[in-house]
């Protein structure tokens, strides 16, 4: 009987119900796309790292554990590195950030195709001039990009050369002559990607080259990969962005319930003065506006989830290079219960104040 | 049924009559208007026989509700004696006097009360829910639907139902649990001659067939008269 009257309480005033959901799906949202623009864009990163074909990352000691964005490393250092046993390719690449998260690359193409087995051209082909630029697919999307346009970047004219697919760890790809001389930082790269003979040397090669070069940064590519995670300490400060976007999803979802919920018991006072003469106690009532405050908050997640896929679609269609979003089931059961329990909370002060009603002042309520 | 005078006027609860099922005696409530305080009841003598059917009378302002409210638990005298089918509602706690209100009352309003975004057959359900009762009711309980000539109607909301269908539909929910005593107040206030008349007949009705002790507020002498005697009420005390 609870649940009927709930039910029938929340269907009696529709629009109210309906408002209130819309209103607690937001921060559900808010919180789902958070979470899944982190997990797709460091999915998107190991991805395309992984696609690079390299199995061991080298880079200037002053490296940031995870990003690098500087040209700190001397070439030079990929021809030593060539030598050394078990490795098959080394190539230099100076990493570039333009509009971040997308970052230009400077490439040696000849030796980065040894690396990744080659692109897949989608249209166009490789570098036939200093200024020529190569793009992903999604990037062309983004910029609505085609082969032999022209393409002002870095404060440069470029002409863009060749579509690539995406997953092979370029989005943007230029010369790297060309780049170090716009940087005037002749002869530096960012980060020497290195391909062992198989990849079961990995390890192996690693540990040379730590042995190697040991003023230098060595990681392999599952090493790095595999800091990129959101519990990992470098993204400490992404922790903290989510955890006070869920904030202000908690005060949100509060504060739209407890207004809710005011103004149903204000309508309803007569109607807790009813139930009140029929001998329902002051549980029953607080239980009846928790109850519908929870069905509120349960419309609002699925609501909210539902948005979610929105949002994704939304952000693939208008800037599918920059940012990436993936579907966070784990994050639903978060989601919801951040929003039951501020519903919970937002429906207490509206639930207390209609469980302690006079029932004769409620049953005279005009 | 007759217009007989008040018998309730007694010194103490011991000498009331041992078969009433409602005794009152120097009841008393004031409210607190402000910083003012108003006696609502000065001191109410009264005694209703179980199977009685009792209509009182009186003036806006008499107190008739005040005592309504109070025997109906919905409100506690601050003083005096009221015991209510062998319960003494003076010293009751409010969760004591809700729990009360479950099983041993039933009431019947002008405004009929019945809830909007419920059906009639759920208004009805929820208060057998809340007497602790989830069973289908019992054949008496049909009967008294037969009586009340709603089983039609049933499945409609409030809205849809005329004033008298849902004064029938509050009457059926007040007697659903089978309490010691209906009490209705002004319940043909909200209604036509015709439907007024309908409702008082099926009070009468469930007295006479079902035994059921019935309290009437009302302003109406015509419609007092269904009942077995009344008893008149004036500036907060019983007077004839």
């Amino acid at each position: 009987m609870t649940f009927k009257l709930v039910i029938e309480n929340l269907k009696h005033r529709p629009m109210r119900s309906l408002l209130s959901i819309l209103l607690i799906a937001v921060p559900v949202t808010l919180i789902l796309t958070l979470a899944g623009m982190t997990d797709g864009m460091l999915e998107d990163s190991r991805q395309r790292t992984r696609g690079s074909g390299a199995d061991v990352l080298v880079r200037g000691s002053t490296a940031a554990a995870i990003a690098t964005f500087s040209g700190t490393l001397d070439e030079r250092y990929a021809p030593v590195i060539q030598r050394q046993p078990h490795v098959s390719v080394a190539t230099g690449v100076l990493v570039h950030s333009i509009d971040p998260p997308l970052a230009v690359m400077g490439i040696d193409l000849n030796q980065f195709t040894r690396m990744n087995g080659g692109f897949h051209y989608m249209a166009g082909g490789g570098f036939q001039g200093p200024d020529d630029m190569l793009v992903d697919n999604l990037y062309a999307a983004q910029k609505h990009l085609k082969v032999g346009d022209s393409y002002q970047s870095l404060n440069h004219g470029w002409r863009i050369c060749g579509i690539v697919e995406t997953g092979k760890l370029i989005r943007i790809a230029v010369p790297a002559k060309t780049l170090q001389q716009l940087d005037d930082i002749p002869g530096k790269v960012s980060v020497i990607y290195v391909k062992a003979d198989v990849p079961a040397h990995a390890d192996l090669v690693a540990e040379e080259l730590r042995q190697l070069l040991p003023s230098l940064s060595i990681s392999t590519v599952e090493e790095w990969t595999s800091q990129l995670t959101v519990s990992s300490p470098q993204l400490s400060s992404l922790r903290i962005f989510t955890n006070v976007v869920i904030g202000i999803g908690v005060v949100i979802a509060f504060a739209v319930v407890c207004l809710a919920q005011y103004m149903a018991v204000l309508q309803r006072t007569r109607e807790i003065g009813i139930l009140k003469s029929l001998g329902a106690a002051k549980s029953f009532i607080l239980g009846i506006i928790l109850a519908e405050a929870l069905g509120l908050g349960i419309g609002g997640s699925i609501l909210g989830i539902l948005m979610s896929y929105g949002a994704k679609w939304l952000i693939n269609m208008l800037v599918p290079a920059s940012i990436q979003m993936a579907i966070s089931y784990q994050w639903w059961p978060t989601a919801t219960a951040i929003t039951l329990v501020a519903a919970a909370l937002g429906a207490l002060y509206p639930g207390l104040s209609a469980a302690r009603h006079d029932p004769i002042e409620a049953l005279a309520y005009e | 049924m007759s217009n007989g005078v008040s018998n309730g006027v007694s010194n103490g609860a011991s000498s009331a009559s041992n078969d009433a099922i409602i005794q009152t005696r120097d009841l008393r409530k004031i409210y607190r208007v402000g910083q003012v305080d108003v006696a609502a009841l000065r001191g109410v003598d009264l005694d209703v026989k179980a199977g009685e059917f009792l209509a009182i009378i009186g003036p806006s302002g008499s107190g008739k509700s005040t005592l309504f409210h109070i025997i109906g638990g919905l409100t506690p005298p601050t003083s005096g004696y009221v015991r209510v089918a062998d319960r003494d509602l003076a010293g009751m706690t409010d969760a004591e006097r809700t729990r009360m209100r479950r099983r041993t009352v039933g009431f019947v309003f002008q405004k009929f009360n019945l809830l909007p975004n419920l059906t009639a057959r759920d208004n009805i359900a929820v208060a057998r829910y809340l007497g602790g009762t989830d069973s289908k009711p019992d054949a008496q309980f049909e009967e008294a639907l037969n009586l009340l000539g709603i089983a039609q109607r049933l499945d409609h909301k409030p809205n849809a139902l005329s004033g008298g269908e849902q004064q029938r539909i509050a009457i059926a929910r007040a007697i659903v649990n089978r309490p010691a005593i209906l009490l209705a107040d002004e319940p043909t206030g909200n209604l036509d001659t015709e439907n007024s008349r309908a409702v008082l007949e099926i009070m009468r009705d469930l007295n006479q067939r079902l035994g059921q002790t019935i309290l009437m507020i009302t302003h109406n002498p015509e419609a007092a008269a269904y009942g077995h005697r009344t008893v008149q009420m004036r500036d907060g005390k019983v007077v004839a």
